[in-house]
């Protein structure tokens, strides 16, 4: 049930109005520390990198059409699938999902009017869109990644790969990790300190159960990678010996920690993704989500398992055998909170009145390829299979089940499912239905095939192949597939470019959703909630009473904290009342950090210790200007 | 028809063997670039093409299958064995959750108390979502990984007849067999039906042996050593390539296993353990003279004269290999002389470089070194 009032200028309201009001045109983009317009900004940023990472990977099925194809020659090649891998994982997935998706909706689910850090959201973007055109320069100027994005040693030693490509990675990873890092611990305390009162836990959205794991492995996975490109780069600038078994160094410690974060990372990957299929489930099937502590908790639980199963991509490394059971099995148990969902999902679209819309058709092909993925992984827990399938194109197409199908098929549906809510105007829904049957043709066909040629042998990572193999078909059909693919997001794409200009008004409410960011105009106003909502289920826009409250008290003008640029918070668990916290207004400062913190990575890029020492310094003087404006508390 | 690989421009003619003209990189079977852009195709190029369109064929027959389906081993086929039931049992799965799926779809306009039948639904979920997966999974991983993983592991020690050791290099395979003096690269020789430890290590970056028909893979890693069996049933050439990523020709690291008979096994074996054979004609003794003052030899070891390098493959019996670099074009005179004349051409990134001899010098290194057999 929305609320809408007209805002005359001596109300409450337009007080409200006026304290919220961003400053206008391009600086007020470029200061804003409003969630959703830094969503926008991520949406768009994360966008541009998928298109990019797209194109990597028409140009290298392109090149792997037929045998002995001439396309690019074997070091473009490289390049090509180590940015392909970097950037749909760092710069698309991950900050789409996360920075897009989760900055715009968490407030908005929880009542809340912005995030709990607002400028460092703001920096958390600038410091992604610094470290991604950092990793892109290294492209451009042809010395891209080239050793894969898992950058095995000694292959990315200076002594095998001298160029700069190795340093672009691992600077800007670590350049990127900071981003992560920051927006992880953002996400973490405002969905557990700024809910609106009444949403205590239990009745916290399952997208934030989701939001919240993912931002906790996220915090602890990170430092892992950090450590292991803090190593490599030590040893890569200046001489050090971590993974050189000539000075007592080991190659594989450079695995085990890649993987203590590689595979916690899966699940970030696709957490959130699982976040909007069961937003997306209960509102099209017209009933809640079922059994929805056992779906809260298996979110929960694939974190913690999921920090227990790294060594299960080292099983050809020749550990021992207790470990490589033990690993096993711990892989097998990380399987049954991913079934418990599967279920859930499934068994609540069964009983309820389900109206399959685009969004839910983009959730039924994420159900199906992340069952045929989840099938194949389940595989590799049986370890002579893993040791002779790994490293081949079977993995590849697990991979891509999995995060195509099971983690952009939900942003796709998402991208749908939020648009009327995000732009006031309804998408064209014969027109998305039609991109969800030819994306979902195209994944099929470029990544089903993918398991037949592994198993005929064909390896990962090859830039060509010879005829006499019997691979040249399968590879034709993904190649054809890949570009069926590409024209569906092509068309996705287009017809949200047109709804955005042509569509018809969406209102408020066009789904009937049951969580808060329905209650709200479409687009939300800058301050989210005139009056903070109250909350007293899992579906508060279902409850009806609790809606009329809310409208009763937005008519009589009792607008929730007038006055200030404020929001407020409450108890972790409970979501009783705590205190009202101050919000910062549009700030220059994480703009101008984040700036400083591109040309330090930049200058210890290029070996210029010193240069960058001093821009460090220039960034400490930021800092001091940053912490000049605090906000002041009451 | 395509060759196997794609070979560069090589022919038996002198004229070949010059350097090529700047367009003709990509060589003359590559789609259209010869043709297209109106050059000649001459007729030794014809030639050429039509010799290795018949060898790339031959090869694909003989150059042996890495379909990791068709075991030929005890071990790889308990690999398939369990792949297929996995396969039966994922599928059951698939049909299982898409027909809840579908039941969905084809109740779309049934009218339902939303939260009706809620506690039914959940003993559902329990039940689909976490018993009969425990049930599942538990049976998978005794049989697997406590039972299969027996045949699959790495050979204990004792219980296997021969040894021999793979030292992975960027980007080929040296293959030493401890207790004799044969050394070979790229092709090992094992008797069928007998246990073989392949013991592998690196001598720089990551590389992983996988011969799929055989076994298992195993990485090879520098400073650690690995085991894997290989017991082949049958004779025959088993292909296999590297499969950790390893730079720029990852893709043109294969290796063959290549499975005889025992008694034709030991005279392979006695054979490799010697050294060259001596030039027999003046042509050949030139050709030696150029290997030795010329950098094949700062790098290549011929057993028996003064070449010993050690960064590239063994060349003692050069001529016994049925391929090239990694199996990367077969072994026949003129594709010797390719490679030799130009091997970036063949095998952009490789290690060797092209060495500016004569075309006279050129034909008598590949009559020298085609006569090691």
């Amino acid at each position: 049930m929305a609320v809408a009032a007209p805002s005359p200028a001596n109300t409450e309201l337009g007080r409200l109005e006026r304290v919220w009001l961003p400053r206008p045109g391009l600086l007020g983009w470029l200061t804003t520390v409003d969630h959703k317009r830094i969503g926008l900004l991520y949406l768009g940023a994360t966008a541009v990198f998928f298109g990019a990472g797209g194109v990597e990977a028409m140009i290298m099925r392109s090149q792997l059409a037929t045998p002995n194809e001439h396309l690019v020659g074997p070091s473009t090649y490289d390049e090509l699938f180590t940015t392909h891998g970097v950037t749909m994982i760092f710069l698309f997935v991950i900050p789409m999902s996360l920075g897009a998706f989760g900055n715009y909706l968490v407030p908005l689910l929880i009542g809340a009017r912005d995030m709990a850090f607002p400028r460092l959201n703001a920096l958390s973007f600038w410091l992604f869109l610094g470290s991604g055109c950092l990793i892109y320069t290294g492209l451009f100027m042809g010395t891209g990644p080239n050793a894969g994005w898992f950058d095995y040693v000694p292959l990315a030693l200076r002594q095998y790969d001298p160029g700069p490509g190795v340093d672009f990675y691992a600077i800007g990873l670590i350049f990127n990790g900071i981003s992560t890092t920051a927006a992880a611990i953002n996400f973490i305390v405002t969905i557990l300190k700024l809910r609106a009162p009444g949403m205590s836990l239990n009745r916290m959205p399952l997208f934030c159960f989701a939001n919240l794991a993912a931002s906790v492995a996220l915090v602890f996975a990170l430092p892992a990678l950090t450590i292991d490109l803090v190593f490599l780069e030590l040893q890569r600038k200046l001489g050090f010996h971590f993974f050189d078994p000539a000075h007592g160094g080991r190659p594989l410690l450079w695995q085990n920690l890649f993987w203590i974060f590689g595979h916690p990372e899966v699940y970030v990957i696709v957490l959130p993704a699982f976040g909007i299929a069961t937003s997306i489930i209960p509102t099209f099937s017209r009933r809640r989500m079922l059994a929805f502590p056992l779906v809260a908790l298996a979110e929960l639980l694939v974190v913690f398992i999921g920090f227990g199963v790294w060594a299960h991509h080292m099983f050809t490394t020749g550990l021992p055998t207790a470990t490589l059971v033990f690993f096993a099995a711990a892989s097998m148990m990380v399987v049954i909170p991913s079934t418990i969902q599967i279920f859930a999902w499934t068994l609540t679209v069964l009983g309820g009145t389900p109206v399959f819309r685009a969004p839910l058709l983009f959730i039924g092909g994420f159900v199906v390829f992340f069952v045929i993925g989840g099938l194949s992984g389940i595989m590799f827990t049986a370890i002579p299979f893993d040791q002779a399938a790994t490293d081949t194109y079977f993995v590849v197409a697990h991979l891509h089940f999995v995060i195509f199908g099971a983690a952009v098929f939900p942003l796709l549906g998402g991208l749908y499912y939020w648009f009327p809510k995000v732009t006031g105007r309804m998408y064209h829904e014969g027109w998305a239905v039609a991109t969800f049957w030819i994306v979902a043709v195209g994944t099929t066909a470029t990544f089903f095939p993918m398991h037949i040629v592994g198993l005929l042998g064909m390896t990962r990572r090859v830039y060509t192949y010879g005829s006499g193999l019997g691979w040249g078909i399968y590879n034709l059909i993904e190649t054809i597939g890949g570009f069926v693919l590409a024209t569906g997001l092509v068309a996705i794409a287009a017809n949200l470019i047109w709804s955005y200009r042509r569509g018809s008004p969406a209102g408020p409410d066009p789904f009937y959703g049951g969580t808060l960011e329905w209650t709200v105009p479409s687009p939300p106003p800058h301050y989210n909630f005139a009056v903070i909502p109250r909350v007293s289920s899992p579906y508060p826009n279902w409850d009806r009473g609790d809606r009329e409250v809310d409208a009763r008290r937005l008519e009589r003008d009792e607008i929730s904290l007038p006055g200030g640029h404020e929001t407020p918070t409450s108890s972790a668990a409970d979501a009783f009342p705590a205190e009202v916290a101050e919000m910062p207004a549009e700030s220059v400062w994480p703009i101008l950090l984040a700036l400083c913190a591109t040309v330090i990575f930049a200058l210890l890029l290029t070996s210029h210790f010193a240069a960058a020492g001093f821009a460090a310094l220039v960034a400490a003087l930021v800092l001091v200007g940053w912490h000049g404006d605090e906000p002041v508390t009451p | 028809l395509r060759p196997a690989n794609d070979y560069p421009q090589v022919s038996t003619t002198k004229r070949a063997a010059e350097p090529p003209p700047a367009g003709a990189r990509r060589g003359v079977f590559s789609r259209s670039r010869g043709w297209a852009t109106g050059r000649m195709v001459s007729r030794d190029g014809l030639r050429v093409f039509l010799l290795s369109a018949l060898v790339a064929t031959v090869l694909s027959g003989c150059g042996g299958n890495q379909d990791a389906l068709s075991p030929h081993s005890n071990a790889q086929g308990q690999i398939v064995e369990l792949w297929w039931v996995m396969a039966a049992g994922a599928a059951i799965g698939f049909v299982v959750i898409v027909s809840l799926l579908y039941a969905g779809w084809s109740r779309r306009e049934r009218r339902v108390d939303a939260g009706s039948g809620d506690k039914h639904l959940t003993r559902v979920v329990v039940v689909l979502g976490i018993a009969v997966p425990v049930v599942v999974l538990s049976a998978l991983f005794v049989w697997a990984d406590i039972f299969v993983i027996g045949s699959t592991a790495a050979p204990a020690r004792g219980s296997v007849q021969l040894t021999i050791s793979v030292i992975a290099h960027q980007w080929w395979w040296e293959v030493r067999y401890p207790g004799t003096r044969a050394v070979t690269a790229n092709e090992i020789h094992v008797p069928t039906n007998t246990r073989v430890d392949v013991v592998g290590t690196s001598a720089d970056v990551i590389h992983s042996f996988w011969v799929p028909e055989l076994n298992r893979k195993i990485d090879l890693i520098p400073g650690l050593t690995n085991s894997v069996l290989i017991d082949a049933q049958q004779a025959g050439r088993y292909r296999g390539q590297c499969s950790e990523f390893c730079g720029v020709q990852h893709a043109h690291m294969a290796v063959a296993v290549v499975a005889q008979p025992p008694a034709r096994f030991r005279a392979w074996l006695a054979n490799m353990a010697r050294p060259a054979v001596a030039p027999a004609t003046t042509m050949e003794r030139q050709g030696l003279a150029t290997f030795l003052s010329d950098s094949c030899a700062s790098c290549h070891t011929l057993r028996g004269t003064a070449a010993d390098g050690d960064v590239g493959p063994d060349l003692t019996h050069l001529a016994t290999r049925t391929t090239l670099a990694a199996l990367t074009i077969p072994n026949t005179p003129a594709y010797l002389h390719g490679w030799i004349a130009d091997p970036q051409r063949v095998k952009p990134g490789a290690k060797m470089p092209a060495v500016p001899l004569s075309s006279r010098q050129l034909g008598e290194l590949v009559a020298y070194l085609d006569h090691l057999r």
